[in-house]
């Protein structure tokens, strides 16, 4: 498989208020993320992974090492809009996203102003808006819709770009739990639709369906597995100030009283079924 | 826990219709009755729409209902306009995200913002600003700085800490830690009960996040479509998870693990809502004893 993005030793640091040192949030990151994968970046907050995410179109540009979207360097600025088109990305609130009075008009900003064909701004946009089951909201202002609505309209303005890679940094946190859980259901379906999705948050059960989970912590990737994999080093989680999914909590806990249950039962069938089979 | 029998703020037949008599009319809420007692801890559960955030917005006035009325110790708070501005300052609103509405030169001034308002004396301020702070966490040396150097959960603490120098009678917190990291949510968790411990202060926090609020409460209000659709502890209301599920709540996972042990055939109890509940509920199952 081919790799949509690579990050060699990318280091980076903000500037710091007058007479202090400048603050370093990446400090040596290497990811490779093959194309067609889902992704999840998981880290507290601090931890840099949205400062990671806004270097993979060139929002931010390294201090230190190098970021590759498909071969193309983000520090030459001739290739950086071959860059965004590629890589699209979606952020935590909705309503810093939206420019348009109306929903179709919004999610076709993106696609006018790479200059495409109108007839092909409105396949893509229908197309967009039919991804996201907003559709039918296409004639609609998008402040009278609520907060998930409007994330999702959000989404369907990137996705009418069709990138090949859509970075979402922390897309659910400001989102009620139906709100939530409607973002994603569109990652899972666009991973199904071939796109790379990179996924950054701090909620847990949104990584528990990733194909692969990166943790990082003080700028640094700490772990880097299946989510399964991963949430089994729960005392190494909880030192760096992350928890693990409830199913494995209670699976730990009950190891704790000598059981042996097998922790990588992430999911709630998986982690009752196990349960089961030790408590029947 | 004791209940007295006078609440400290309660509702009586609360309607609020938005845009009444246009096309847009819509009944957000419709003929509420609610008590708190005087230091109860109150948990407001709902899915967006349910009516929870215009209800929370009567409670201090901001909001005057259609029909019904909201009492604060027993006295309609629309009674007079005076009364309506004492309440403002009996009933703390902390809304969402509420670092966005820090706007002073520094921490201190910020906290002291609501007290200043309420025409107190400097150093009952200062006491006030000083106590809040410590409250929530915020040290000495932070007072002095500007808000806007700190970090997200700092500037949501010290906007919590500025309604709670007003040392209200009930505070109300909406989604105090929505968009934060688990730590985050944790450190204004343990706050809010700090705060509850020290002050007796009456507590209603609105929450989406089950998990969160069910370890807290006293007692929890199921919203849903302007009604409250249950009532109860949290162990009553989690005693009818598949309701909530069907209500379009999210309920906890290990709530939904001992939902689907249940279906296997185990019989954990119906109330679970902690990890600690379902260990203790299964090692009793099988007797205390761990034969793995």
């Amino acid at each position: 498989m081919s790799k949509i993005i690579k990050t060699e030793n990318l280091v980076y640091s903000y500037q710091a208020p007058e007479g202090e040192l400048p603050i370093r949030v990446l400090d040596g990151v290497d990811i490779e993320i093959e194309s067609g994968t889902f992704v999840a970046v998981l880290g507290h907050n601090g931890s840099g992974k949205s400062t990671f995410a806004k270097h993979l179109n060139g929002i931010l540009l390294p201090e230190g090492g190098t970021v590759y979207i498909e071969g193309m360097n983000t520090q030459d600025e001739k290739l950086i809009l071959e860059i965004r088109r590629r890589i699209g990305m979606v952020f935590q609130n909705p309503d810093n996203q939206i420019v348009s009075n109306i929903v179709e008009e919004d999610v076709a900003f993106a696609p006018e102003n790479l200059g495409y064909p109108s007839d092909d701004i409105r396949i893509r946009v229908d197309e967009a808006l039919k991804v996201v089951g907003m559709y039918e909201y296409r004639d609609h202002a998008p402040h009278l819709l609520s907060g998930g609505q409007k994330q999702r309209i959000a989404i369907a303005g990137v996705l009418a770009m069709a990138p090949a890679c859509v970075v979402f940094d922390e897309p659910t946190a400001m989102l009620d739990p139906k709100g939530r859980a409607d973002v994603v259901n569109i990652i899972h379906k666009m991973r199904d639709m071939g796109t790379t999705v990179v996924l950054i948050t701090h909620h847990m059960d949104e990584t528990i369906d990733a194909d692969r989970l990166v943790v990082m912590a003080d700028g640094k990737v700490i772990m880097d597995g299946t989510p399964a994999e991963v949430f089994c080093h729960v005392e190494e989680l909880r030192e760096t100030r992350l928890d693990v999914p409830e199913t494995v909590d209670i699976l730990y806990e009950l190891n704790k009283e000598g059981y042996d249950l097998d922790l990588k039962a992430l999911s709630v069938e998986e982690c009752a079924q196990e349960i089961y089979n030790h408590f029947n | 826990m004791v209940i007295k029998l006078n609440p400290i703020i309660s509702t009586e037949g609360l309607t609020h219709v938005y845009s009444e008599g246009t096309p847009f009319e819509h009944v957000a809420i419709e003929n509420i009755d609610f008590a708190a007692y005087p230091g109860e801890y109150l948990g407001i559960i709902g899915h967006t729409g349910s009516g929870k955030s215009t209800f929370i917005q009567h409670l201090n006035g901001l909001l005057k209902p259609t029909s019904g009325v909201v009492k604060l110790d027993g006295e309609d708070i629309h009674s007079s306009k005076k009364f309506t501005r004492q309440v403002r300052f009996q009933v703390g609103l902390v809304f969402q995200y509420p670092e966005y509405q820090l706007f002073e030169e520094t921490v201190y001034k910020d906290i002291a913002f609501g007290p200043k308002n309420m025409k107190l004396s400097d150093a009952e301020i200062d006491k006030r600003v000083r106590t809040a702070a410590e409250l929530v966490g915020i040290s000495e040396d932070m007072l002095e700085k500007s808000p806007f150097n700190l970090s997200g959960g700092q500037k949501r603490r010290v906007a919590i800490a500025g309604v709670m120098a007003m040392q209200p009678k009930v505070l109300i917190l909406d989604e105090p830690t929505a968009g934060l990291d688990p730590e985050g949510r944790e450190e204004i968790i343990e706050n809010i009960n700090n705060y509850r411990k020290v002050t007796g202060t009456t507590v209603i926090m609105v929450s989406h996040s089950m998990e969160e609020i069910a370890k807290s409460v006293d007692r929890l209000f199921v919203f849903h479509d302007g009604n409250i659709d249950m009532r109860g502890t949290p162990s009553e209301v989690f005693s009818h998870s598949e309701r909530l599920e069907e209500i379009g709540l999210t309920v906890p996972q290990v709530t939904k693990v001992a939902m689907r042990l249940r279906q296997m055939g185990l019989e954990p109890p119906r109330d679970i809502y902690t990890t600690e509940h379902l260990k203790a509920a299964l090692l009793k199952l099988k007797g205390g004893e761990a034969d793995a």
